[in-house]
């Protein structure tokens, strides 16, 4: 007997086209889709960068000079150089996504999806250059 | 997969996390991990950079930029995995509790971080 305070539930068996492990290189946009995916990676990687770094201040001048040490590696800098490529197609990507998220409505009038793209861009630059002003001592 | 109740929350920190990201990561990659490294900018000295991370308001700012991406990060990566190896249903539940279980360990970490620096 069911219960009749929930929807029937109806067990799927979806047909799933088998698709060979390389479906992503077949065109440009699968393959700038899984790009734009894994861009995750160095995202979260970075995260817990950041959070060594605090953990190497908390634990003192020492621990911190070696922590600034290992930035100093190639394999640190070749690092970067794939994360700030990363991070920037995430930025890009995603901001330019946020007018199908977000609807706005001014005086009855919808917000054309270019102005709110646009506000997030220009919200993208202040924010860095409020960070950098602050890091660099401002 | 994870259970209906908490996939909408979940949904919620990766937007977050992703707008978090996409606005704050670029310059902090710009400069701590191309710009001082390099020598392009002189690099804050422990003392300054101890100071502005003790500050409560950073405190509170380094939480957030740690724990939304983190959360951006698993959630991205569990679909993109399930996406590139075609795993449905069911099966994907190990990949997700790895998944956002190594961004709960991160939150853990960088609160207990963040709340006993001195």
């Amino acid at each position: 007997m069911s219960n009749p305070s929930q929807p029937p539930t109806v067990d799927l068996k979806l047909y799933r086209r088998p698709m060979p492990f390389g479906w992503w290189l077949e065109n440009g946009a699968y393959f700038r889709f899984i790009a734009r995916e894994l861009t995750c990676i160095f995202v979260g990687a970075f995260a817990l960068l950041t959070l060594d770094m605090v953990r190497a201040l908390g634990q003192g001048p020492e621990a911190y000079a070696a922590f600034a040490a290992r930035t100093g590696t190639t394999a640190y800098i070749a690092f970067s150089l794939l994360a700030f490529a990363a991070v920037l197609y995430h930025a890009v990507t995603f901001l330019r996504l946020v007018p199908t998220t977000v609807v706005v409505r001014l005086g009855g009038e919808r917000v054309p999806d270019g102005a709110i793209a646009g506000a997030h861009f220009a919200l993208w630059a202040v924010a860095s250059l409020v960070v950098a002003f602050i890091v660099l001592g401002g | 997969m994870a259970r209906k109740g908490i996939t909408p929350f979940l949904w919620f920190l990766f937007g977050g996390g992703g707008m978090v990201s996409a606005l704050l990561l670029p310059v902090h990659v710009l400069l701590f991990g191309l710009a001082f490294p390099l020598g392009w900018f002189e690099a804050p000295g422990y003392e300054s950079l101890h100071g502005l991370v003790t500050h409560p308001v950073t405190r509170l700012y380094l939480f957030v930029l740690i724990f939304l991406p983190l959360f951006h990060a698993a959630h991205r990566f569990l679909y993109t995995v399930c996406d590139l190896f075609q795993v449905h249903g069911d099966r994907r539940t190990p990949i997700a509790v790895v998944c956002y279980g190594a961004a709960l360990l991160g939150t853990a970490f960088a609160g207990y971080t963040l709340l006993t620096i001195s």
